[in-house]
């Protein structure tokens, strides 16, 4: 399937990677989006139906680390790229909404 | 103005309740679930992060396996099945709490999957049947500034603390809960009790909900009595208590019915229970269902459990704790009501620790079922969050029966330790609250004869009612440590009384 | 030119351990370097003299030695390192200092390598030009008008014109063999988990691999050596020693080898000098006394659309965390605006448009009603690819092809073209999907007089067969005498 996407299509994707957009950005990135969505849907042609897909190109399983304390940054050098700082948090802007 | 909402058990003679509980368990692991910071509660904000928990550009996750072992423990203790191989998922979503806008969590290929939880409720007993149990990391705290309750309305910022970003969560979903009827809010509180106790009694938890290491969201919808299609549920969070659990079911109940039987829609959606009121409000609507775009996490590799550890897991497993308890009441002479108010209470392993510090079993009871119990409720917490500790309820009861406390001196000492001031033999020594010795005691009742000589003459002509004002004089020249039984039989003594 | 700037890397690292030349003095001969041609080339974005020159006076004292001890190295500003600033070549990271080295950097620190600074890449590695990043593109020494290749154009191109005889690359896609093969240099991703990834800021993370950008063959041995090896701090690293590549890059003999030319990596698009030094190598090999045959591998026609599916479908979930709230950039907090606004008005501004297109398709490929006909049909392409690998290897030792259709395009040419950019990964992209090593050798100059590169690539954790055939080929060829046909800066 593919499905011509729309400005429209574009702007729920933008609000759902955050990324603030203007109407000219969207229709721009709708157009581009379409090319390259016509050339990635090529992956649809392959018969795959019975082919288990890959998610880790390694043979790897069941790596894990010890149940032991490791030293932390601390404090100071955990805040100090923050861009606002309060009371040893990082200070954020007013959130909108609930906790998932 | 709330209209008033229809009682209970009404809506229940007309309605079938339909429950659904998910409890999130924080682990009580030493370090995080994919990084070596401590987990230990109450460090000063931001302490206990690092690159990982973090989530800074570069980091990269490793699996705890001590994680693994508790989550399968848990799961084999509900009689699921472990999953043979399964991933890690990214939830993706942005809230400031989460450092990498996506949650490390299991989404379509849980560790333990198809268990069941039997919770007996007056005699009768529900098998409460698991969905899940799966493992993620849990996020940071944030606190919001500026508004009046020190919720997100009206806030003009927020302030974020990692330290909890990234502790090991279990997430134990039930799958619907159906054919409980009116005991639709005792089955909720009971599920989660013999869940809470379940845990505690793996090792894997310290389950204290008011702290937080032990989340309960509970799921409740109506159908008319005797229909088969479930209706709208809604889900209601911020659900601190055992208490909470059975008063949000309840209201639940009742606040949807109300809905129902005015013809208007359920809506589904998230809401908030508050404590004081032990009601629900909901929370802000979403203008999109959310959509997780979940996909299998890259850097970590499939978990394989090998089958012959997890048997050899399922060998180290506690008895149950229904098993427990009956084993526990029988060793210590208790009858099936009083474990079943114990039980109720979510006091047994209170009851038995302060047993194990030697206090009697029935004295142990008393203490926690009769005394401490109400205290917890009237601050709103459960028993084992009091502070007062078996070993120190153990200790009052001690000096109870050696005579150096009275039972009213005790609770003084009780409510002082609860306050905070110290050990019981402390608090008693910064307050003086000593039973009188028998030589003060002697001096106080000679003092009282002399200083009521009227009355004194009316008990030794025969009259002992009038005893009551010259025991009252020993009690009050004591300070009230006098005891009262043995200021009386020496006046008598004295007074020549029969 | 100052000798100790062309010398290769081995020579120099002998030549400090036997003290006939200084740390120090070959560390400033290339800062002079840097200082005098990197206004043209713009391979660095930061410059660490102090940490060079502190690092280069500890190899001095005798507290560090080994093979590379006292070499200068190009470090790509995708590898986190702590007090000197990283920015992925990102507006939202500009002025990060990081709190940690990644594991990499450790381990060159303790091997004495002497990192002069960090190299300019497209941004967050999601191109093939470096134009893409936001502090403007490097330029290909051999043609200033041109690029340098990308994403990871800085380091090779610090390397080709000799402001370091080493670099540190990352390879997605192709990010450090195409440009290798555009700057006539030598440019080598390992096998994906034979280099550790804690510290290297993710683009996708199933497919980024850090490897070894020289001038010589050995020289990106001895590199990846040092680079390589388990890692307890990254799940996915394997757990094996790193391949022999320096015995194999050494050793250099192909007799008896088996050689697979990839049927499916030529004809249209394909520019006919590429073609050509291409078909040269592989008549070379055959003297050499490898057996050459041709090798179809089918599924290698879907390789760029799965890729462009996986790796967006990753990076939009990898840099979600780019959000203002802990570190980075922060527009917009007006102390009214919301945290949602914020985030949103930040990645705006931050993120550049290649960035912002890759996110947006991974978003879509992985939303709600699309993942298994998009994301999850990728991953099934994958597996045939994979599948395409092992059956290829089991008929020879490696697979042979050119590194990248092309020479090196002129600045503006595609990067409105985000299809024709793409292109340039053709090749390249196979190996990171199945996992495998590639490698990228000069092999000659094509008919306009421009660097070509000839990839070679060998089954999962078989480095050493890549690193045989390269040498091999160099030796043949004097491919490390190629750069001195580049004309002066």
């Amino acid at each position: 399937m593919t499905t011509a996407i729309t400005r429209d299509d574009v702007a729920h994707l933008a609000r759902l990677a955050r990324i603030a957009m203007t109407d000219d950005e969207l229709d721009a990135l709708a157009a581009q989006l379409d090319v390259i969505l016509g050339a990635v849907a090529r992956v649809q042609e392959v018969a795959a139906a019975d082919i288990p897909p890959t998610s880790h190109s390694l043979d790897l399983t069941n790596v894990y680390r010890p149940d032991e304390l490791v030293p932390s940054l601390g404090a100071e050098a955990a805040l100090a790229a923050a861009p606002a700082a309060e009371d040893g948090r990082f200070r954020v802007p007013r959130i909108l909404d609930e906790e998932a | 103005m709330t209209a008033t909402l229809p009682p209970y058990d009404d809506v229940l003679d007309r309605y079938d309740p339909v429950l659904g509980l998910e409890t999130h368990v924080e682990l009580g692991t030493v370090t995080k679930l994919f990084c070596g910071c401590s987990t230990a509660f109450g460090a000063d904000p931001n302490t206990q992060v690092c690159p990982v928990c973090l989530g800074l550009p570069g980091s990269l996750p490793v699996t705890n396996g001590a994680a693994i072992d508790y989550t399968v423990r848990i799961g084999l203790a509900l009689h699921c099945r472990i999953a043979e191989w399964c991933r890690f998922a990214r939830k993706n979503y942005f809230y400031p709490d989460m450092p990498k806008n996506f949650q490390v969590s299991q989404y379509d290929e849980p560790l333990c999957i198809d268990g069941y939880l039997d919770v007996d409720v007056d005699g009768e007993t529900f098998r409460i049947e698991i969905e899940r149990v799966h493992l993620e990391e849990d996020t940071g705290k944030s606190m919001h500034v500026g508004g009046s309750t020190g919720r997100i309305h009206g806030a003009t910022h927020s302030l974020v603390d990692y330290n909890r970003a990234g502790i090991p969560l279990v997430e134990i979903v039930t799958k619907p809960i159906a054919g409980i009827g009116h005991k639709a809010a005792a089955v909720a509180r009971a599920y989660v009790t013999e869940l809470r106790d379940l845990l505690r009694g793996l090792g894997v938890s310290d389950v204290r909900m008011e702290q937080g290491s032990l989340r309960c969201d509970v799921n409740v919808s109506l159908m008319p009595r005797g229909a088969t299609q479930f209706g709208t549920r809604s889900e209601t969070k911020n659900v601190n208590s055992l208490r909470s659990v059975e008063r949000a079911v309840r209201y639940e109940v009742e606040r949807q019915a109300s809905r129902l039987d005015a013809g208007e829609r359920i809506v589904q959606e998230t809401r908030h229970f508050h404590e004081d009121s032990g009601t629900t409000s909901p929370g802000r609507s979403k203008e999109e269902a959310q959509d997780y775009r979940y996909f299998p996490e890259p850097d970590l590799v499939p978990l394989a459990p090998a089958a012959d550890w997890v048997e050899q897991l399922r060998t180290t497993l506690p008895e149950p704790p229904s098993v427990a308890r009956k084993q526990f009441a029988t060793e210590h002479g208790f009858t099936e009501l009083e474990l079943t108010q114990m039980t109720n209470a979510g006091v047994v392993d209170l009851v038995r620790e302060t047993i194990a510090a030697g206090a009697a079993p029935g004295k142990a009871r008393g203490w926690w079922l009769g005394y401490l119990v109400g205290r917890a409720n009237d601050a709103g917490v459960e028993a084992m969050s009091l502070a007062i500790t078996p070993a120190q309820v153990a200790r009052v009861s001690a000096l109870e029966d050696d005579g150096t406390l009275t039972n009213k001196l005790a609770r003084q000492v009780v409510e002082a330790v609860l306050a905070g001031e110290g050990e019981p033999d402390a608090v008693i020594e910064a307050h003086g609250w000593k039973v009188a010795g028998e030589d003060e005691l002697v001096a106080a009742v000679d003092a009282a004869i002399a200083a009521n000589p009227d009355v004194a003459s009316k008990v030794r002509d025969g009259n002992q009612g009038a005893l009551g004002p010259l025991v009252g004089a020993v009690m009050k020249s004591t300070g009230g440590s006098a005891d009262a039984k043995r200021a009386r039989e020496l006046l008598l003594e004295r007074l020549g009384g029969a | 030119m100052n000798e100790l700037l062309t010398a290769t890397a081995t020579e120099l690292a002998a030549r400090i351990a036997s003290r006939e030349v200084s740390a120090v003095e070959v560390a400033q001969a290339h800062l002079a370097r840097i200082a005098e041609v990197d206004e043209k080339v713009h391979a660095f974005l930061h410059v660490d003299t102090g940490g060079a020159l502190a690092q280069a006076r500890r190899v001095d004292a005798g507290e560090i030695t080994g093979p590379l001890a006292g070499v200068p190295l190009a470090l790509k500003d995708v590898i986190v390192t702590k007090g000197v600033p990283t920015t992925a070549g990102s507006r939202i990271l500009e002025g990060w200092i990081p709190p940690y080295d990644a594991t990499i950097v450790e381990r060159m620190r303790a091997a004495g390598i002497v990192v002069l600074g960090k190299t300019n890449m497209d941004e967050f590695a999601m191109g093939s030009s470096t134009e893409h990043s936001a502090y403007g593109p490097s330029r290909n020494p051999w043609d200033l008008t041109r690029t340098p290749g990308g994403s990871g154009g800085g380091s090779s191109a610090a390397v080709a014109s000799y402001q370091a005889p080493l670099g540190i690359g990352t390879d997605t896609g192709g990010s450090i063999r195409q440009p290798a093969a555009v700057t006539g240099t030598v440019g080598a991703k390992p096998t994906y988990g034979g280099v550790s990834r804690y510290g290297l800021i993710a683009f996708s993370s199933s497919l980024d691999q850090a490897g070894p950008c020289a001038r010589t063959v050995l020289d990106a041995a001895l590199l990846h050596e040092v680079i390589g090896g388990h890692d307890p701090r990254d799940s996915t690293s394997i757990d094996a020693p790193v391949p022999p590549v320096v015995e194999a890059a050494r050793q250099a003999d192909v007799t008896g080898m088996r050689i697979g030319v990839v049927t499916q990596f030529k004809g249209d698009g394909y520019q006919p000098g590429v073609l050509a030094r291409f078909e040269e190598s592989v008549a070379l090999l055959e003297k050499l006394g490898a057996s050459i045959e041709e090798v179809s591998c089918p599924h290698f026609d879907y390789a760029l659309p799965a890729y462009y599916l996986i790796a967006p479908s990753e990076a939009s979930s990898n840099l979600a965390r780019y959000d203002a709230m802990r570190y980075g950039l922060r527009v917009g907090d007006d102390g009214d605006a919301s945290a949602e606004e914020v985030m949103a008005a930040t990645r705006d501004a931050g993120f550049g448009a290649e960035v912002k297109r890759r996110i947006i398709l991974g978003t879509y490929a992985l939303s709600a009603g699309y993942y298994d006909a998009y994301y999850g049909q990728a991953q099934k392409v994958r597996t045939l690819i994979t599948r395409d690998f092992a059956s290829a290897f089991e008929r020879v030792d490696v697979l042979v092809s050119p590194t990248t259709p092309t020479t090196a395009f002129t600045l503006g040419e595609r990067v409105d073209d985000p299809m024709a950019m793409y292109l340039a990964d053709l090749c390249t992209i196979p190996s990171n999907l199945y996992g495998g090593p590639g490698l990228s050798v000069p092999c000659g100059l094509s008919d306009d007089g421009l660097p070509v590169g000839l990839q070679i690539m060998a089954p999962v954790q078989a480095d050493d067969r890549m690193y045989r055939v390269a040498a091999a080929v160099e030796a043949a060829l004097g491919s490390d005498k190629l750069l001195e046909k580049a004309p002066r800066l």
